[in-house]
């Protein structure tokens, strides 16, 4: 046991080494970055609350399209009275008008890739 | 203008509210306003189509319903024959009605070109063969549709449908779209895509693009199942005929020669 005092070095370091990342972005305030989205264009409310928007769109927009596509109901009451269509390119994007500032910068941060726009168009935006 | 469940309740919930308020609410009003500038959707229980190849052939080389249909689709003109994606096409009178054709039959019909489309069969091959239910005919007005989200690329719809009415993305379609229409998807590489009777736009109360662009008024679309239409009285009062019909696919497209 004659090491004793190396062996604990070499742990701490290793320690700290391994957990340097985290130290850093605390350090440096980056721990709690989150992407900055653009504000809706227009329009009060969401179709639903922001809160559910944020965690649960892909769900909405799945079922969005099996009722559009699958069931022919194309068009959606909202509890404020109004009725939109369920439609990502024509409804979403309507309000939500810069697809680079809103969809991308979350999908790109958490690095997802939805091939959504595959065959959706982006409005003013038709490249391939 | 057909209501769901779904929305008859909540309508008639709106209209509960209005009532115990006394006078309109401003949702009922808001509701109203919307479903005012909004056209009631088309609906019918058999949508079908009735095609005048007389009227069609007055108007040589036009091209209308095709132009008209390609755009608002966005479909794609890869500019060869190999990889081509057609909705609606023009095909010879013998080639449209294989079985019509002799060696003595009547010049005006011999390479008269036959607008031809998806028939809609009542009992469609293609639907049966898909494996992803990706192609399926509408119970609720007979149309067989197709969900892009949902192909696998497989091609067994196109080998099933003896009219070849289905065409397969080789290519990424994108590039090749000359007009894109922002309000109708494109298609992505390995999928299959052929007419849908314009399912998204009878929706919006409206026609199918080919029916309101022919100028000679050739295409005749209606419900089958209204005995009123002038699509039945058309079929009571002429002869017409189907592409293919002794295979028992009951297609959907009939054609006044």
């Amino acid at each position: 046991m004659r090491d004793n005092g190396k062996i604990y070095l070499g742990l701490t370091i290793f320690l700290i080494l391994i957990t340097f990342p985290i130290w850093y972005n605390l350090a440096t305030g980056k721990a709690g970055y989150a992407p900055e989205l653009e504000k809706a264009v227009k329009g009060e409310d969401c179709v639903r609350d922001s809160a559910y928007m944020s965690a649960n769109h892909m769900d909405l927009l799945n079922e969005w399209r099996d009722q559009v596509v699958r069931d022919g109901e194309r068009f959606e009451l909202l509890s404020n009275g109004t009725t939109v269509e369920r439609s990502l390119s024509n409804t979403c994007l309507d309000c939500h008008a810069n697809k680079d500032k809103f969809c991308d910068r979350c999908h790109g941060f958490l690095g997802v890739d939805p091939y959504c726009w595959d065959c959706h168009v982006i409005p003013g935006d038709h490249t391939p | 203008m057909s209501i769901d469940r779904r929305r008859f309740i909540h309508l008639s919930g709106l209209a509960a509210l209005g009532l115990a308020g006394g006078t309109p609410s401003k949702l009922v009003a808001q509701e109203l306003g919307v479903a005012a500038e909004r056209k009631a959707p088309l609906v019918g229980r058999r949508w079908a189509m009735v095609i005048d190849i007389r009227k069609c052939m007055a108007a040589e080389d036009c091209t209308d319903c095709i132009k008209a249909c390609h755009l608002t689709h966005n479909v794609p003109d890869f500019g060869n024959p190999k990889d081509e994606i057609k909705w609606i096409w023009k095909g010879g009178f013998e080639h449209a009605f294989e079985e019509q054709d002799h060696q003595f039959i009547q010049e005006s019909l011999k390479h008269l070109p036959t607008p031809v489309l998806c028939n809609h069969c009542d009992n469609p091959p293609c639907v049966r063969v898909c494996p992803t239910q990706a192609t399926w005919k509408r119970d609720s007005d007979g149309i067989v549709m197709m969900d892009w989200h949902r192909c696998i690329g497989c091609r067994y719809c196109i080998v099933a449908c003896p009219y070849g009415s289905r065409s397969f993305n080789w290519r990424d379609p994108r590039p090749f779209i000359d007009e894109i229409q922002e309000d109708f998807p494109t298609r992505s590489r390995g999928v299959v895509e052929k007419c849908t009777f314009c399912s998204e736009k009878l929706a919006r109360g409206e026609l199918p693009s080919c029916v309101t662009a022919c100028k000679e008024n050739a295409m005749i679309f209606g419900d089958l199942e209204d005995p009123n239409s002038e699509i039945r009285k058309l079929l009571s009062e002429r002869f017409t005929i189907r592409r293919r019909p002794g295979l028992g696919t009951q297609p959907e497209v009939y054609y006044i020669v």
